[in-house]
């Protein structure tokens, strides 16, 4: 029982770092059906920012607290630059979108290679962190409630956002009719870029909170992306309740398959899972109807 | 006001106006009439921007829009109600108004006053749109076309597939709003005497080409009548 507690938990702290990742997917795709290959390298430039810092600070402590504000900023901004010189030029070609952000993402990924060198480096976990918790038997470790935590956090900041504040009402409409917004007066092309701004944002959060679990590499954010498009898609796409519970559903499966069977008899057993799920919910958990301007 | 040009427009290889004429008279309303496919609504789309022409001009007060975003349009003082009584469904009723507002400074009065037009909206303030009727999602439309306070309003079958208890509120409400001042109007209608009643000049719209036009009033409405069932 308590290893299956165990893993449980391990499982939610993958699943919240999955679901940082995701929140950003499926903001970008929902409101503007991009999918955008680069997402992941947005996650390396968050790990790299805090890197950087903690070469600067030299406090672990005080160099994350900074580190997660900025990465955000450095993020979005790459993210909101991404779409306003490719992306929006290709809003009605679907695949070249893709394959252009995917070369977006491996000369990213070369120039981080350039940067900062091809091998993986490492950033000092503040002292706090690094210990666990025990409570019945489970063990907590403080670096991985504190993602849960960060996780948590940016879904409620998301959630408040997108429903109490005008720029939350302009993004909900421009997802459920874009025509009809424009027509409203809203610049649904600068909606976009802000969406973009957030979405890549958060994903620099995701790289923050990676480097207190793992290594910082150029290829870093490749090993996310997949996963977290899954989520988006089991979720229902541009769905932050659906990203929620399959992000940490996943996360969960995984940990407890893996410890049952083998990392990659795992991985396989998930993707049946979600092969499955799809036969039966094609559109994901959730789904929002939406009428366009005939 | 509006002053379209030999406008033509189309759907990648399909053109669907063959060199269109309009002009909406400074706060008069023009009426645009004609048959199912004659492109009628595709003369909104393009005067709106939904559309750009493929050659022809748009003029609004004289500048020359025709390249224009929809929502610069917009902040130029044009509205546009497409047809089908569109909404956001997931908002509210309160949020689709608010939406419209949102950063303009008389934002609060605005709404106020569209509230005042279409008293019935007040009371499903927290409603989401998508669960209003036909008629409550059409008054909404017009509601939320109005808070931006435009001076130019283009209204897609305004009365189309709604109760006939609601045609003549958002008729009365449309006619008044014509004649308080202030406000031109574009109307695309398939009701010929409601629209002749409305309107100071007409267009009759056929396989898109104008191919009748006249002063508007309850007096063309025979000759209105004959351009149609030609």
């Amino acid at each position: 029982m308590t290893v299956v507690l165990n893993q449980s938990f391990t499982g939610i702290s993958i699943g919240a770092v999955l679901l940082l990742i995701a929140l950003g997917l499926t903001l970008t795709f929902g409101q503007m059906g991009v999918i955008n290959m680069a997402h992941g390298e947005f996650i390396m430039a968050g790990a790299y920012t805090t890197y950087v810092l903690q070469k600067s600070i030299s406090s672990a402590g005080a160099s994350l607290l900074v580190a997660l504000p900025l990465a955000f900023l450095v993020a979005g901004a790459m993210g909101a630059l991404l779409e306003w010189l490719l992306i929006r030029r290709l809003y009605t070609r679907p695949l070249d979108t893709l394959l252009v952000t995917w070369g977006v993402s491996l000369m990213l990924q070369q120039l981080a290679r350039d940067v900062f060198g091809a091998p993986n480096v490492q950033t000092a976990a503040p002292d706090l962190l690094t210990g666990n918790i025990s409570a019945g038997g489970v063990t907590f470790a403080n670096n991985r409630l504190f993602i849960l935590g960060l996780a948590l956090l940016c879904v409620l900041g998301l959630t408040l956002v997108l429903r109490f504040t005008p720029l939350g009402r302009r993004i909900r409409a421009v997802v459920q009719n874009r025509d009809l917004a424009e027509v409203s007066g809203i610049a649904t092309g600068q909606v976009d870029r802000i969406t973009f701004f957030i979405g890549s944002g958060l994903a620099g959060v995701a790289g923050v909170a990676l480097t207190l679990v793992g290594p910082i590499g150029p290829t870093m954010g490749t090993n996310y992306i997949v996963d977290a498009f899954l989520v988006v898609v089991v979720g229902g796409i541009g769905q932050l309740k659906g990203a929620v519970i399959t992000a940490f559903a996943l996360g969960v499966l995984q940990s407890v398959l893996e410890y049952s069977t083998t990392v990659s008899v795992a991985k396989v057993g998930v993707l049946v899972a979600i092969v499955a799920f799809l036969q039966w919910r094609p559109q994901g958990l959730y789904t929002l109807r939406t009428r366009s301007l005939a | 006001m509006l002053e379209l040009s030999n406008v033509r427009a189309g759907y990648d290889h399909s053109p669907v106006l063959h060199g269109v004429s309009v002009s909406v008279p400074k706060d008069g309303v023009a009426a645009v009439l004609g048959h199912n496919g004659a492109g009628k609504s595709t003369l909104l789309r393009t005067a709106m921007g939904l559309l750009k022409p493929k050659s022809g001009t748009v003029l609004l007060d004289g500048e020359d829009i025709t390249r224009l975003a929809p929502h610069q349009r917009v902040s130029r003082g044009m509205a546009y109600v497409p047809q089908g009584q569109q909404s956001f469904p997931h908002l509210t009723t309160a949020e689709n108004l608010q939406l419209v507002a949102d950063g303009r400074p008389d934002g609060k009065e605005a709404i106020a006053e569209a509230l005042d037009l279409f008293p019935v909206l007040r009371e499903l303030s927290g409603r989401r749109a998508g669960l209003l009727s036909g008629g409550q999602r059409q008054q909404l439309a017009v509601a939320r076309a109005l808070v931006t306070r435009p001076r130019l309003l283009l209204l897609d079958e305004p009365t189309e597939g709604i109760q006939p208890s609601v045609v003549a509120e958002i008729e009365e409400t449309i006619l008044a709003l014509a004649r308080r001042g202030g406000l031109s109007v574009l109307l695309v209608e398939q009701h010929v005497g409601f629209a002749m009643r409305a309107a100071q000049r007409y267009y009759v719209l056929e396989a898109g080409r104008v191919t009748s036009t006249g002063a508007g009033g309850a007096e063309s409405e025979q000759a209105v009548r004959e351009a149609l069932s030609v």
